[in-house]
């Protein structure tokens, strides 16, 4: 019988738990789980007296449970946060105008927010998606997410650490359609060398930050040849002005079967808006579901810190299933980004500690444990951690 | 004790796992009384499959030798011999393990048990071709004999069709070859030929053109074949074939893409310099024509239930009609099919979580394109899945993820098996379905029981090899 090295992803998957790796590849898995965002280049305009105030959009679904969590464990924690809290929701389209203006003006006021995902009903044309607008105004032009597997967390893959840099704003997420003709209906994608550039730079530029060797552009400029052929030109232009990052580009369904197929290939995969939604959507689902990734959606002024997915989860809503790990890491996100980085670590690593060395797993990642399960294991470990700094 | 299970199953994985290799006797298995009653927890997510190719130990090493590999949770063969490495034509043997240490695993570990639990369907059928609805009336039948257009196309396609000409001339099917050279080369008006071909012939079967994106006036030529053509409906359909190393079992998809019109329009401009619009147009008439199609083909092929995938919450009044038509035409004319909706994000994550959830998938021209190379990549890869597109009055067959394989030219290592079930397809589509069947159930029969597999399929086998087995195999199913 022949015999080899145990495989990582083998272990994982069935479940081996850290106590039996060794102690190095504990804390490099540890470090890893740990958020990549960077400190914010600019001073925090809602920072008073040693504390930050950040605006809450708790908006619908599981939102709500999950930002009453995210505040007990950084009270927990002795998180110097302050959240101002708003009502963003679906329910009523004629206070939603005023609530979407209020949420605004807090955000730029504070400078970065932690959001749920506000439904979009799609009965009625005439209502705009609040989050859509959300970062349009706000000028939130990319949405960056990092989808890595998580030990103990099954998954078919293994060794997968994409990151999605994808357009945020403009795109087929433009919101101009008509109806020219009855039964006729025309929809617009608009595209701008100027938002392409932002991107590209701002993608080469994680890339240098982080270390990253190799960005993969995804377009269909076979078919749309001028809008994804300007994307490429554009992503090639800037390519050579980073000549130590290697870029390719690959058409939009051959990446979605290479990713499906063979994910450790990725590096940095950057994207247009609608191909974006898309493949990372496909790469959370492979590391494990909606209920692990964080993205943040930043702009030259604002960041607004949420799930990477942006499910409403509506059907768990009190059923205390749901998994928090998206939510807890979106602001462990936006920890870093404040630069309350010690904070956010050591909240980070109860997270990790909880999904690998209990294994405190909700029924989505294939665990019997309940939202609270999780949560109270999680303060357990925040509560031993800030016990040995006293 | 739990360490000691650990270490079993990290021992017992070598080798068990390995899948059938080329030219091994692969019988098909029973379903082994002992695996029918493990324990599912619904809850659980879907299993995890190992890659059958990498084998396992602790430490590199093994200290305990009466260890032996678990034979229900591991094997996909329990009960036949592991592929022994001296001899490549001994059958897969797994000795049996101590009844306690069987019940063990199988409680504590009901994931990975599952994980090897072998594709239900090991039947030839799976992969024969469905029934396509609609009339059709025969055209250019001279002497019995059907004529069909060729386009050759770029890359792998020439290759491909002479080995498709092979095993139809072994099959004795009452095909004649139109061959028309449209490649990516030469100059606008070759479509002309091509086209009126068709047009003559009313069936064609084509390799990818390719399209050089870099030059803006150069028209996509497959586009173009399929607005002139009026060819709206492209139908994949994704199944698991057993052997084949895939993460997912059980899959058994059709997509149905509305192949004409949204995002393919072809219609863009730059409106001042730096600023792009491209325009997606959808109609009521072109979304409520692939509805029927959709829904029609569910009905004679007996299908539960049809998924529309949009994106409606963002384009409200594009994809507001495409869900709109298909909701109307759901609950009026089709109402024994259940009919569900998803949007475009979260079908995707579905399909790489749990594939088996879904039956028939109608969906606009982009989302298609995505989907169903997702749904392709699944299955085991590009070289699987045929597609069809089809129209009112004519039909094109093709592969179904449209890859030119360039980089596969001449090196004998492209699968066939893509153009072999676009060559099924049209035989189907035409009405041969004896020779249809002969054909599908030959090809079965090369990838299940001879296990010849091409490298793009993790195996070592050859083009060439693969299409000499199929032809032995229906020359064996003709006697």
């Amino acid at each position: 019988m022949a015999t080899s090295r145990l495989s990582k992803g083998f272990a994982r998957a069935l479940h081996l738990t850290p106590s039996s790796w060794a102690p190095e590849t504990v804390n490099r898995e540890m470090k890893h789980f740990r958020s990549a965002i960077t400190p914010a280049a600019q001073k925090m305009p809602g920072r008073y007296g040693g504390r930050h105030t950040v605006t809450a959009l708790a908006g619908d679904g599981i939102g709500p449970e999950m930002m009453e969590h995210v505040k007990g464990i950084f009270a927990l924690a002795h998180v110097p946060v302050d959240f101002e809290e708003l009502n963003l929701n679906s329910s009523n389209i004629k206070q939603g105008e005023n609530d979407l203006q209020e949420a605004i003006t807090s955000i730029q006021r504070n400078g970065v927010a932690l959001k749920g995902n506000v439904e979009t009903k799609f009965d009625d044309p005439a209502f705009k998606s609040r989050n859509m607008e959300l970062r349009k105004q706000l000028d939130l032009r990319a949405n960056v997410l990092h989808c890595s597997t998580v030990p103990t967390v099954p998954s078919r893959h293994t060794g997968i650490n994409i990151i999605m840099i994808r357009e945020n704003t403009e795109g087929e997420y433009s919101g101009q359609e008509h109806t020219c003709v009855p039964g006729v209906v025309e929809s617009l994608k608009i595209v701008t060398r100027e938002r392409i550039e932002w991107i590209s730079h701002f993608a080469f530029d994680y890339a240098l930050r982080h270390g990253r060797k190799k960005i993969t552009a995804v377009h269909k400029a076979n078919i749309q040849k001028l809008g994804d052929g300007l994307f490429l030109k554009v992503v090639n232009d800037v390519s050579k002005l980073y000549p130590q990052i290697k870029c390719d580009s690959m058409i939009v369904d051959n990446a979605s079967m290479q990713l499906v197929a063979k994910p450790q290939q990725f590096d940095i995969m950057l994207m247009p808006n609608l191909y974006g939604n898309i493949i990372s959507n496909i790469a959370c689902g492979l590391v494990g579901g909606p209920g692990l990734v964080s993205g943040v959606n930043i702009g030259n002024d604002y960041a607004v810190f949420e799930t990477g997915t942006r499910n409403t989860g509506s059907s768990l809503i009190g059923k205390d299933i749901a998994n928090p790990t998206s939510f807890l890491r979106a602001s462990v996100d936006m920890l870093k980004y404040l630069g309350l980085s010690e904070h956010a670590d050591m909240i980070s690593d109860a997270i990790f500690r909880t999904l690998t060395e209990r294994m405190v797993h909700t029924p989505d990642i294939g665990g019997k444990h309940k939202t609270s399960d999780m949560i109270r294991s999680v303060r357990d470990y925040l509560q031993e951690e800030m016990d040995l700094r006293k | 004790m739990t360490s000691i299970l650990f270490t079993l199953i990290c021992l017992t994985v070598p080798a068990v796992l390995t899948a059938p290799r080329n030219g091994r006797q692969i019988t098909p298995s029973t379903p082994s009384i002992v695996t029918d009653s493990i324990i599912i927890d619904p809850i659980v997510t879907d299993s995890i499959v190992i890659d059958p190719i990498v084998t396992y130990s602790i430490d590199g090493s093994i200290t305990d030798p009466s260890i032996q590999p678990c034979p229900l949770s591991m094997c996909p063969h329990p009960g036949m011999r592991l592929p022994d490495e001296s001899s490549s034509t001994s059958p897969c043997y797994c000795p049996p393990l101590p009844d306690p240490m069987i019940k063990c695993f199988r409680k504590d570990f009901p994931q990975v048990a599952r994980a090897f639990h072998n594709s239900s369907r090991l039947d030839a059928s799976a992969i024969r071709t469905h029934l396509i609805p609609g009339v059709r009336k025969t055209q250019a039948k001279y002497g019995g004999r059907h004529r069909c257009t060729v386009l050759p196309g770029d890359g792998i396609g020439p290759e491909m069709f002479d080995h498709l000409k092979k095993i139809f001339i072994a099959c004795h099917a009452p095909i004649d070859f139109e061959v028309v050279q449209v490649s990516s080369s030469l100059q606008s008006g070759d479509m002309e030929a091509a086209l009126t071909a068709i047009q003559r012939n009313g069936v064609g079967i084509k390799g990818n053109i390719e399209t050089k994106h870099h030059d803006a006036t150069f028209k996509s030529r497959n586009v173009e074949l399929r607005h002139r053509m009026d060819l709206y409906a492209n139908i994949l359909h994704c199944v698991s074939i057993p052997t084949i190393p895939t993460r997912h079992n059980n899959i058994d998809i059709v997509i149905i893409r509305e192949n004409t019109e949204g995002e393919y329009s072809g219609l863009e401009h730059e409106s001042i310099p730096g600023v792009v619009e491209s325009i997606k147009i959808v109609t009521q008439g072109k979304i409520e024509r692939i509805s029927r199609m959709a829904f029609e083909y569910a009905k004679i092929n007996k299908r539960k239930k049809v998924t529309a995938v949009h994106k409606a919450n963002i384009q409200k009044l594009g994809d507001g009609l495409f869900l709109k038509v298909a909701k109307e035409m759901a609950a009026k004319h089709y109402p024994e099919i259940k009919f569900e909706s998803m949007i475009v994000d979260n079908a995707s994550m579905q399909l790489v979580a749990k594939p088996q959830q879904f039956d028939v998938m109608l969906m606009p021209n982009l989302y298609g394109n995505i989907i169903s190379n997702i749904a392709c990549g699944l299955i085991g890869g590009p070289g699987l899945v045929s597609g069809m597109n089809i129209g009112d009055k004519y039909a094109v067959f093709e592969t179904g993820t449209r890859n030119t394989g360039s980089s596969l030219v001449g090196k004998d290592v492209a699968n066939p098996t893509a153009f072999i079930r676009a060559g099924v397809d049209m035989l189907r589509y035409l009405g041969c379905d004896s020779h249809a069947n002969i054909i599908s159930d030959a090809l079965w029969k090369t990838l299940t029981v001879d296990g010849i597999h091409t490298p793009d399929l993790k195996g070592t086998g050859k083009t060439s090899e693969m299409v000499r087995a199929t032809i032995k195999n229906i020359r064996e199913l003709q006697h």
